[in-house]
């Protein structure tokens, strides 16, 4: 036998109970939604997986009118300190429950589980851990002395990271003050599903993250909602920028992560084996479906044969197949629309005189697959060298000079991420500081931590998340904030800064605050 | 594997360096040599322990990793007696199973090779045969602070007493200042001690002790310095520094092999030595060789674990294996 052909280790499935069909999760709790009901799939076999509810326009509205309602009587008056500890208890939900969400994340969007258990999943996590200790720190976001939150956050992610861009819009805006209506992606709805039941066990205020489910459509209707103050968009450029349009002249403010086409540099004296992992990880990561994807190489023209050599010869052990195999290295491509695309522009470089090398992969019969693939022989005009292709689709381009280098990798309309390879630390820091991408790596790629703060240059939109500037997004300058203005002519009385109970007696405190420990504390067990 | 000649390792040598041996020429070739960058070679090597071997593929890895064990004994209290129950264990590892297969080599002190031998008697041979050869440590294992004539003793001495295979250590000091022609050297002349009357040749082990080396950059300096040398193996370890044989550590010498394979066509075998205990482990070198240097490395004269609480680990889970539960220490027997 041969050894390198593993024997098949799935992940169970067992583990999910997952519902014949899911409504919208408004106000606390799931409803039927009134459009009409879509089938969520496996990309990697097409079989169904369940019913999703859609949300109309009314639909719509009512969590609008939900999530005013928390953030008028609940949220907006709830301490920092308080409004942290939901946040831990939803990270450690999370945690106790990481088996389960990775599955179904694997099982609904196609990445191998390998990713989801090891990437996505501890990253949402982390994320929530991470924004749970802003909550009561808000006064050192930047803004001065007791930043307003903005009131209701509208929020619409894309299907590449369905749990992971969900933890990166809800957790600042939450620990902020905000209050949420979410709507994933209409191909892969199911894990923020699971997460509503996490709210749910979480003991999470009714109404303060409301997720709808629908298609783009639903999304629009979303952002282009009255009650909404803030628009978080994760997605194609196209969208990102029909949403500028839409809420242009509003006072909504806006935070828009959009496409990418990543420069991956590698210098001639670059850690060479690292380098090709590093590429391969920039490129192949969840089947290159990452808006900063190190989509584009720039190799330096003297080591091209060299690399592109090694790169075949370590795409060959590349392993297609079954997401939930916990030794597949590539997935299924999330939908066929997706797949259709790779495939045109794939046709485009060849007809564009690139040169073509899939890596050899037996591709399964049912679902939505695409080989890792290279061009070599491209030029910087070449559509593949332009366009985003969002999939395991690599250019490879060369360069001779490092003023060469950095003139192409900015050669973009869009500047979210850039890789450089070299063993060399003053060229890198000289080159990183000409290089107009938001994330720059230096001998590594596709790295994330929630203190980092992520975000692009042009078309790959504005505003930053993670880190303090993440939060910032959410917040607004002391007294500025529309919906804390909103919330004081609604309830004049009490809408006083959450910080108000600090100026109390000591002892009332200390009773507000163990009657605050107690309703937080409470449900924590399932 | 004796296969390559000294004369042609020399000359490969002269050819792939383009010029003498000597410190100023090894030194602008081994500094030319692409750098590592150790976070990036610790997550691969990281990303490659993640690999889930499970059913038919565990029960082969099991007995392969048997097969490729160096079944060692290196302490001062060595006796006869000792390496006669090292050499039985060696040729049956589970007596309650004799299916098992035998591990590649017995591996000792020079002085304990003639019992070795012995007790191996008609088992004493090729471990592509299934029979279990004969290793010795020598040039004044494990500092390798000895003059260079004590060394070389050393190993003529191992190999007249009937040592297939030869472990040296380098002289990790010279190599850390700079004199990498002296290493060089050295290895040459122990490569030459290796050869016996009829003109064959034990195999030579060239350990790097990668603990005392301290950088990646060096590790892979030190490969590919004792590659050109003429070394048959390089193995990580004495297994008397820490930190021994590690994952990261043994990628980056695959990768050595790797590169030299696929400029010289010459396939060089590779050891990791130290530390190596449980099966679960030694399955992610199994993986990492596959993966890195190709399936054809997983066979005795490519690869070898230096180990000797690993057997009893791996027995233990061939044993759950066939019979769908854990025994204990006890079923397995110590050596």
């Amino acid at each position: 036998m041969s050894f390198l052909e593993y024997a098949p280790a799935p992940e169970s499935r067992a583990i999910l109970s997952l519902r014949d069909s899911y409504g919208l999760f408004i106000d606390g709790e799931f409803v039927d939604g009134r459009g009409t009901p879509f089938q969520t799939i496996s990309p990697a076999s097409e079989e169904r997986i369940a019913t999703i509810s859609n949300a109309n326009e009314a639909d719509v509205a009512d969590a609008v009118a939900a999530a005013r309602r928390a953030y008028d009587n609940v949220w907006s008056r709830m301490s920092g300190r308080d409004r942290g500890k939901y946040l831990f208890r939803i990270a450690r939900l999370v945690q106790e429950r990481a088996r389960e969400l990775a599955v179904a994340e694997s099982l609904d969007n196609g990445k191998p589980i390998k990713e989801s258990r090891d990437v996505d999943v501890p990253l949402v996590a982390a994320w929530f851990f991470y924004y749970a200790g802003w909550a009561d720190k808000l006064d050192h976001a930047g803004l001065g002395a007791n930043p307003r939150s903005l009131g209701v956050a509208a929020q619409v992610i894309p299907w590449n990271f369905p749990l992971l861009m969900l933890a990166w819009k809800i957790a600042p805006a939450l620990a902020a003050g905000n209050t949420v209506v979410l709507k994933p992606a209409e191909t892969t709805p199911l894990t923020a599903l699971i997460f509503a039941e996490i709210l749910q066990q979480a003991d999470l205020p009714a109404g303060v993250v409301n997720i709808i489910t629908g298609a783009g459509d639903t999304g629009a209707t979303l952002v282009a909602h009255d009650g909404v103050d803030k628009v978080a968009f994760t997605g194609s450029t196209a969208v990102g920028r029909a949403i500028a349009k839409q809420i242009a002249g509003t006072d909504k403010k806006a935070t828009l992560e959009l496409g990418g086409k990543a420069a991956n540099i590698v210098f001639d004296d670059a850690p060479i084996d690292q380098a090709i992992e590093g590429i391969v990880n920039g490129i192949f990561f969840n089947q290159g479906h990452v808006c900063c994807a190190g989509s584009r190489l720039l190799v330096q023209e003297n080591i091209h044969d060299e690399v592109v050599e090694r790169l075949k010869l370590r795409l060959s052990t590349l392993r297609l197949g079954d997401p939930l195999d916990k030794n597949t290295d590539v997935g299924a491509i999330n939908s066929k629309e997706q797949l259709e695309r790779i495939r045109e522009l794939s046709d485009v470089g060849v007809a564009e005189g690139a040169d073509r090398w899939s890596a050899p992969c037996v591709i399964p019969e049912n679902g939505f697959w695409y080989a890792p693939t290279i061009f070599t022989n491209v030029q910087t005009s070449s559509r593949i060298a332009r366009e985003e292709i969002f999939g395991p689709v690599l250019s490879v381009l060369t360069f001779r000079t490092p003023a060469e280098a950095i003139a192409k990798a900015n050669n973009t309309p869009y500047g979210l991420s850039a890789g450089i390879w070299s063993d060399k630390g003053s060229r890198i820091l000289a080159v990183a500081d000409q290089l107009r991408a938001g994330v720059i790596w230096a001998n590594t790629f596709n790295r994330f931590d929630p203190a980092s703060p992520f975000g692009g240059y042009k078309e790959s939109g504005y505003g930053r998340e993670g880190g303090r500037h993440g939060l910032a997004a959410y917040l607004a300058p002391s007294a500025v904030g529309r919906g804390a203005a909103q919330s004081s002519l609604a309830a004049p009385a009490t809408a006083k800064p959450i910080e108000t109970a600090d100026a109390a007696p000591k002892r009332t405190r200390r009773a507000a605050q163990r009657r605050q420990t107690d309703s937080a504390t409470k449900g924590t067990k399932r | 594997m004796s296969g390559t000649s000294i004369v042609s390792a020399r000359e490969r040598a002269l050819a792939v360096l383009g010029g003498e041996p000597d410190d100023a020429t090894l030194r602008r070739y081994l500094h030319g040599i692409p750098g590592i960058d150790a976070v990036g070679l610790e997550q691969r090597a990281a990303g490659l322990g993640t690999r889930s071997i499970k059913t038919t593929s565990k029960r082969w890895a099991l007995d392969r990793i048997i097969s490729l064990i160096d079944l060692t004994t290196l302490e001062g209290a060595d006796t006869p007696g000792k390496v006669r129950s090292l050499v039985a264990k060696a040729m049956t590892p589970d007596p309650a199973d004799p299916t098992s297969p035998r591990v590649a080599a017995v591996c000792v002190y020079g002085d304990m090779v003639p019992f070795a031998v012995d007790a191996l008697g008609a088992a004493h041979g090729d471990p592509d045969d299934g029979l279990v050869s004969v290793a010795a440590v020598a040039t004044a294992f494990p500092s390798g602070r000895a003059s260079l004539a004590i060394k070389l003793a050393d190993t003529a001495d191992a190999v007249a007493a009937g040592a297939d295979e030869i472990d040296m250590v380098i002289d990790r000091g010279a190599f850390l200042a700079g004199r990498y022609g002296e290493v060089f050297d050295q290895i040459v002349q122990v490569k030459e001690a290796c050869r016996r009357p009829d003109g064959s040749a034990a195999s030579l082990k060239v350990i790097l002790e990668t603990g005392e080396l301290n950088t990646y950059d060096n590790v892979r300096r030190a490969s590919w310095l004792s590659i050109l040398a003429g070394g048959d193996f390089i193995k990580t370890s004495t297994g008397k520094v820490s930190p021994a044989a590690t994952l990261p550590v043994t990628l980056l010498m695959l990768e050595v092999v790797r590169d030299w394979h696929l400029a010289t066509g010459q396939r060089i075998g590779v050891k990791p030595a130290g530390g190596i205990r449980s099966s679960k482990d030694a399955i992610k070198y199994l993986v990492t060789v596959a993966e890195t240097v190709g399936e054809e490395w997983l066979r005795p004269h490519l690869f070898r674990f230096g180990a000797s609480s690993l057997l009893n680990d791996v027995l233990l889970q061939r044993q759950k294996l066939a019979t769908g539960h854990y025994s204990g220490a006890d079923y397995v027997t110590i050596d």
